[in-house]
């Protein structure tokens, strides 16, 4: 370090400078200005002289006056709930299953990997499939006709599981690939030790091998919170989130785009998304970082 | 750290052990498989768990099959026959839908996103992991705090400002737009990933190469961008699917659909009254292609590539 010549530290602050110049311009700058603009009210028309600062006004409209936004809350906790209690355990029950030597389990793991693959919105119209009211397969699969039909996505009573159904397909191979590649990386002296000893499988997982995945248990749980978070993609297809299908993170855009664009309540909901997700980013880097440490 | 591939299909003789069927090995009695000597025993537990498996493996299928069947029918015939049926086999919806979705243009411009966005951000952040992890200042973990924490932010948390700064500067509705908000974006992920490879590789090169009176450039290019090379393919790989497959910034950035990439091509296929589903399945499988090649081409990378991040090796 301190034999570099000027050259070279010209050279380095270039190769750091540049990068984070762009994060900062593209990414942080616009973060923050998100956070400024929820204390105000504009309508995105016209110049910047035209905002107007209201203080929490957006944020006590949206708790006292904005229907929509409950929804939006309680959808969100439902996903982060069934990713939490269902599609997680899932993914990593698989991986223990896979993690054994088994015939053909590059046939198991990469079924349960494909959806990972696919994009969001593929999924979402792949799974229009399932569950079209007229020509989808559940409805003549339980032989329903006429009245009876269901229409999955389309009632605002049932959609949400709907949805769930196919955003769990899947982050459940998400979740599978990481815990997979955590369980490779645990020692399996410490395993074989166990078995000597006469522990049966689920006792050498319980007591010997889960406590040694400290790390990625961390990892896997903030990935669910922050996909939980980050729910757009699916609801956007079926119906741009709305009629049962309410997320926060289609609650701003459909601010921003909608007749009236209200910059500065958009961003108010941005900001408690933000804000959300900076705890759960903290908790992750943490992580990642002590780590980093060892 | 990268999962080496298919331990359990090594050592078979003769067969490919996907033929085999699970449980009750097809060779010849006293020709142990290496994984047989092991431990195999057809106990009721192992067969539960195979049945346990195969039926998932397949229900996890079955959407992607059953939407790849529908798009070689016919129309007319599942619209008189039901879709649960069999029958009216066509390669009329690829046609059409390539048509009436206008893939080519939309394929193009796919790649004029994808091919720079890819290229620039591991041109980027491989340098800003190259400073982070071979040498040492103050500013290390805080400079990796900032560009990680930036790609775990939700999207919209950033749309607004963006959306306005890019129409301000006037390339608002343009390729440009879209592809610098992903290099930024994904760069905390790539730095991230490929600072932690860095770090793995021996100080030992970098002094010598000092010694040697390489500069801070030549180490980089010609030492340890080289060395690099799993985590780039990885990366590289990974990020191809990425940027391909999404749909957000592509809606949020470009008013002039024409210009949207091929995520966005499959809403052209769905009526307004009424959609022909078995044209909208071929329109997905076509999307699905390019995705579906690097899955199986390049299949390691793609998940070395994704657990790397989420567990450093």
């Amino acid at each position: 370090m301190r034999l570099l010549t000027a050259r070279d530290r010209v050279v380095l602050g270039l190769m750091i400078g540049v990068p984070a110049l762009f994060v900062l311009a593209i990414v942080w700058l616009p973060t923050l200005g998100t956070i400024l603009l929820s204390f105000t009210s504009w309508n995105g028309i016209g110049g910047l002289d035209r905002i107007e600062v209201v203080g929490l006004r957006n944020y006590e409209n949206i708790i006292t006056n904005y229907p929509p936004f409950d929804i939006a809350v309680r959808n969100n906790l439902l996903w982060l709930g069934v990713f939490f209690l269902v599609a997680t355990p899932l993914g990593m029950f698989m991986a223990v299953l896979l993690d054994r030597e088994l015939r053909g389990s590059w046939f198991y793991r990469s079924a349960l990997y494909l959806p990972v693959v696919l994009s969001l919105a593929l999924a979402g119209f792949i799974w229009q499939l399932q569950y079209s009211r007229d020509q989808g397969l559940i409805n003549a699969v339980l032989g329903l006709e006429g009245a009876e039909r269901i229409d999955w996505y389309g009632d605002p009573s049932i959609n949400i599981w709907a949805v769930l159904v196919a955003a769990s397909w899947r982050h459940v191979g998400y979740i599978m690939l990481l815990y997979l590649a955590g369980l490779k990386a645990v020692d399996p002296a410490l395993r074989e030790a166990a078995q000597v000893d006469g522990a049966s499988e689920a006792r050498t997982f319980f007591s010997v091998v889960f406590p040694t995945m400290a790390p990625i248990n961390i990892v896997v749980l903030v990935i669910t919170v922050i996909e939980s978070l980050r729910a757009f993609d699916l609801v956007w297809v079926v119906n741009r989130g709305r009629n049962g299908l309410e997320v926060l993170g289609a609650l701003v855009l459909a601010n921003l785009t909608g007749e009236a664009s209200l910059v500065g309540f958009g961003s108010a909901i941005a900001t408690l998304l933000i804000v959300i997700s900076v705890v759960f980013i903290v908790v992750y880097l943490g992580t990642i970082l002590r780590e980093e440490r060892k | 750290m990268s999962a080496t591939s298919h331990p359990a299909t090594t050592g078979a003789t003769g067969t490919t052990p996907e033929d085999r069927v699970p449980g009750q090995a097809g060779r010849p009695p006293g020709t142990p498989s290496r994984t047989a000597r092991r431990r195999r025993r057809t106990t009721p537990g192992r067969i539960a768990l195979y049945a346990f498996l195969t039926v998932t493996a397949l229900l996890w299928l079955f959407p992607v099959a059953w939407a790849f069947y529908n798009s070689f029918r016919d129309y007319a015939f599942t619209a008189v026959n039901g879709y649960v049926s069999f029958g009216g086999f066509t390669l009329d919806n690829y046609v059409d839908a390539w048509e009436q979705g206008d893939f080519t243009q939309y394929f193009v411009n796919s790649l004029i996103i994808t091919v720079p966005a890819v290229l620039v951000v591991l041109a980027l952040s491989s340098m800003a992991a190259f400073v982070l992890a071979r040498f040492s200042w103050a500013l290390n973990i805080p400079f990796l705090i900032f560009f990680t924490a930036a790609n775990l932010l939700p999207q919209q948390g950033l749309l607004i400002p963006l959306f306005r700064w890019y129409s301000w500067v006037g390339i608002y509705d343009s390729y440009l737009a879209v592809i610098l908000t992903h290099i930024a974006f994904q760069m905390g992920f790539c730095t991230f990933v490929l600072s932690n490879y860095m770090k793995t590789l021996p100080k030992e090169l970098s002094e010598a190469a000092f010694v040697d009176g390489a500069g801070v450039w030549r180490q980089y290019w010609q030492i340890v961008l080289p060395l690099c090379r799993p985590p780039l393919a990885a990366l590289g790989t990974l990020q191809v699917t990425w940027v391909y497959n999404d749909f957000f910034w592509a809606v949020a950035f470009m008013s002039t659909g024409d210009k949207r990439p091929i995520t966005s091509a499959l809403q052209n296929l769905q009526g307004q009254f009424f959609t022909d589903y078995n044209l909208l399945s071929a329109g997905s499988a076509i999307v699905a292609i390019p995705t579906l090649v690097v899955f199986f081409a390049l299949q390691r990378h793609f998940v070395s590539g994704l657990t790397l991040g989420a567990n450093k090796g």
